[in-house]
């Protein structure tokens, strides 16, 4: 009997290291509480005949809404939801219902994919914005590729979101092949001579991580070390190898909750160096997190592809709307799913008016996109190339320059580039 | 006061004390042994070159240089898992079930301490430049309350969840373990999203827990490592041997473990000869509760960040480190934790510049749990499960 015993409990362990693995866990995918959810009446169906109202359209957004990302998730549905509310009046003047569905991916691909199942099962869902990471945007726009609905991301840079060629899939922001380049430069700029990468083994951190070590070892910069983690507590082991290879720089291709952990156990280890990360790393909550080691030593920079909002000469109007509505200031990739929101509107209206008024298709709309020229959004003036990348995108290098999260909007652009889209 | 100094039992005060000193010296010694000998064999390999021509030093010197800190690391994680560990092997001792919830107790323990501090911060009461012994007071009072929050909390899952289970066959408690852990995880996550909106929580900077003695340093290389160790490790080391041996000395020198130990032995003659076996159970609980939950506390100050999956992984190892002493053993539970979280920190550590880059830290953890299973294999019952009679 003890000896079975036994035999389940190694069992029992292997089987939950084995889900271990995978993901921590989570629960049942559900949409967020103030989601309409997949109920689309059979009434308000595209293809019933228009009395006064013509039917509803619903906009879907997919970001974390819960767990350590979901400040920079949450903002991107109010984001969304703010330009919604502002830009809707076309639509609702030619007879449409236009609604908001916010979903809750919780920045896990697992349940990114079983919501994206869900909206495109709703036919009155025409665009959708989202998502945050590149790790669930990739398996989810699988899944809206196949039912043809069109999908705008505000803060994707993973090449591979866009470099499958899909019609639909869509991003207003820069790659990572582009900002692991510029972060790699900068570090150059800086004198850097040796770095120490980090990654957190998701298809984004992993990403621009090796993105950056490519250019950084084109560059002359010793790689000390490269190293993939999901550790979110004990970084001490990793500490002890970064000590020992002593670089001037350490990055972490990731976001913040995981680097701000690291970032202090290191200062606090002695480590004396520049940290750096890529635009995930742009969150007052990792101040909030790392507190003085931002500041402290070498200090801290990030490349990124969405700026803080003084940069953008457009944004002044939202950050005022935003402040007045939600309470707070617009946390990074908020103003860009204002955009992305402000795309999906604009298109699903030429697509109505293309068709005299009525309905689109998800396919017209998702062409409408592609053929929009020079969109003037708040952050930028938007043309999609032929895979969904804009035109010409903005990088920017930006170092922390206080431990106070409540300052984290005061950090010091260093250095603004403009850069196409690296041709195939 | 003459009285009562004589009945301490001061054996019992010094026994583990002396056998905490004895684990950690010998399982540091044999894993520095092993660590030693292997990066001699290997430095005559590739890897040695590799190690030579990234550090412009021999494997063998970077071993050395690395070891103290490590040893400290590996020491201050194992005294966390040991902790926890003490939990599980207490209510397998007395109910020979295992009770999966224990990792969330934990949870519960660290989100209490973490939401107080934070409360505290926010009065500013607490800061950076508050007096070190007022700071150690508001600490001790969130270790409190943390365990007063999980001690309670672990009395009332036993009350709802495991009591009545308490004639059904072993697997059902088994179940309802792992049911009360799910539900729990989500209780945290539906109150803090409720109270703060927040799901992972920083606790906040204050006293000088975060500053590091430094003992000096090493050359490597071009550079050289200063050996250290940070005062919140050594609170993390100095709270758990103290409760360890708080616990001891209730189990083995007290009446009411005299109780716990017949209850553990047979239950049912426990009951004849006039203990309340309810009561005791309870107790148990109350105990392993307590105590994870101030592990839970001290997580949180070492490691920084918590969210409500906090005790997943924690309370994974811990049970590791219950079997792998032998479960229902807390001599057992000690030695476990101390030899797995210096193992996750060796390999962590070593991992990575041992296998030239092709295995990293990331796994620390397959490698922690493959020696889980090696053990079990040749000794089915833990390290120390059969030689030692005693039960907690």
């Amino acid at each position: 009997m003890k000896r079975l015993f036994t035999l389940l409990s190694v069992l029992v362990i292997a089987s939950m290291a084995l889900a271990a693995c995978g993901q921590k866990p989570t629960e049942a995918p559900a949409p967020a509480t103030e989601a309409p959810a997949t109920e689309a009446p059979a009434t308000e169906a595209p293809t019933e005949p228009a009395m006064v109202e013509k039917g509803t359209i619903k906009i879907a957004t997919q970001s974390p809404l819960s767990g350590g990302q979901s400040s920079l998730g949450v903002d991107i549905k109010n984001g969304a939801q703010l330009a919604l509310e502002q830009l809707a009046g076309p639509l609702t003047e030619m007879g449409f219902k236009v609604e908001l569905a916010p979903y809750d991916d919780q920045a896990n691909p697992d349940t990114g994919v079983a919501n994206a199942k869900q909206i495109v099962a709703d036919p009155a869902v025409l665009c959708l914005v989202g998502h945050l990471n590149s790790g669930v945007m990739i398996p989810s726009s699988e899944e809206y590729h196949n039912a043809g609905l069109a999908a705008v991301s505000p803060a994707n840079t993973n090449p591979k979101v866009t470099d499958r060629g899909y019609l639909e899939v869509n991003r207003i922001v820069g790659r990572d092949d582009v900002q692991g380049v510029v972060g790699a430069e900068y570090a150059n700029s800086l004198g850097v001579k040796s770095v120490f990468i980090i990654h957190d083994k998701t298809a984004y951190g992993q990403g621009v991580a090796e993105f950056f070590k490519k250019r950084a070892e084109e560059l002359g910069i010793t790689v000390a070390g490269f190293e993939g983690t999901e550790e979110k507590a004990n970084f001490d082991p990793l500490v002890t190898s970064i000590l020992a290879s002593n670089p001037d720089m350490v990055y972490f291709g990731g976001i913040y909750d995981q680097a701000g952990v690291l970032f202090k156990q290191a200062r606090e280890k002695g480590y004396q160096g520049t940290f750096m990360g890529p635009d995930g790393m742009d969150s007052s909550v990792l101040a909030e997190i790392a507190g003085e080691a931002l500041v402290s030593g070498g200090g801290m920079v990030y490349s990124t592809v969405s700026g803080p909002a003084s940069v953008y000469p457009g944004t002044a109007k939202f950050v005022e709307d935003f402040k007045a509505k939600f309470g707070a200031d617009p946390q990074p990739f908020a103003a860009q799913a204002y955009d992305a929101m402000a795309i999906c509107l604009k298109a699903i209206e030429d697509a109505a008016m293309a068709k005299g008024g009525e309905m689109p298709t998800r396919e017209e709309v998702a062409k409408a996109i592609r053929a929009l020229k020079d969109f003037p959004g708040i952050t930028g003036t938007y043309t999609f190339n032929d895979i969904g990348d804009v035109t010409s995108a903005k990088y920017f290098v930006i170092k922390v320059v206080s431990a106070d999260p409540a300052k984290w909007g005061e950090n010091e652009v260093v250095q603004t580039l403009d850069i196409a889209p690296p041709s195939k | 006061m003459q009285r009562f100094l004589k009945s301490i039992q001061l054996r019992e005060l010094l026994r583990p004390l002396g056998q905490m000193i004895a684990f950690s010296l010998g399982s540091s010694a044999v894993l520095s042994l092993i660590i030693i000998i292997l990066a001699l064999i290997l430095d005559q390999t590739a890897v040695g070159a590799s190690t030579m021509a990234r550090f412009k030093v021999s494997l063998f010197s970077y071993t050395i240089v690395n070891l103290p800190q490590v040893l400290i690391d590996g020491l201050t994680l194992g005294f966390v898992y040991a902790a926890i560990a003490l939990g599980y092997t207490m209510v397998y001792g007395v109910l020979e079930f295992i009770n999966f919830a224990h990792s969330e107790i934990f949870a519960i323990g660290a989100f209490v301490g973490v939401e107080i501090l934070i409360a505290l911060k926010g009065r500013e009461i607490l800061s950076t430049e508050m007096s070190v012994g007022n700071a150690y007071w508001w600490l001790i009072l969130a270790l409190l309350a943390g365990m007063a929050a999980a001690g309670l909390a672990a009395v009332v899952v036993e009350r709802l969840a495991y009591r009545p289970l308490r004639g059904a066959p072993r697997l059902v408690p088994l179940i309802s373990a792992i049911g009360v852990s799910f539900f729990l995880q989500d209780a945290i996550r539906l109150i803090e999203s409720i109270t703060t909106g927040q799901f992972h929580r920083i606790i906040p900077t204050f006293g000088n827990f975060d500053q590091r003695l430094t003992f000096g340093s090493m050359p490597l290389g071009a550079g050289s490592i200063s050996l250290g160790v940070q005062i919140k490790s050594l609170i993390v080391i100095i709270a758990a041997v103290v409760m360890l041996i708080g616990l001891n000395y209730l189990v083995n020198a007290t009446k009411v473990g005299k109780a716990i130990r017949a209850v553990a032995q047979d239950r049912a003659t426990a009951s004849l000869m006039g203990i309340d076996v309810n009561h005791i159970i309870a107790l148990t609980f109350l105990i392993g509760g307590m105590l994870g939950g101030a592990a839970g506390v001290l997580y949180a100050l070492k490691f920084t960040r918590i969210d409500p999956f906090v005790g997943f992984f924690p309370g994974l190892k811990a049970f590791t480190a219950a079997v792998l002493g032998g479960i229902g053993n807390l001599t057992g539970a000690l030695l476990g934790g101390i030899v797995l979280g210096l193992l996750e920190t060796f390999a962590g550590t070593f991992m990575s510049i041992f296998t030239m880059g092709a295995a990293g830290a990331e796994y620390k953890d397959i490698f922690a749990f493959s020696i889980l299973i090696l053990v079990l294999i040749f000794r089915p019952h833990g390290l120390m499960g059969e030689n030692v009679g005693q039960k907690a």
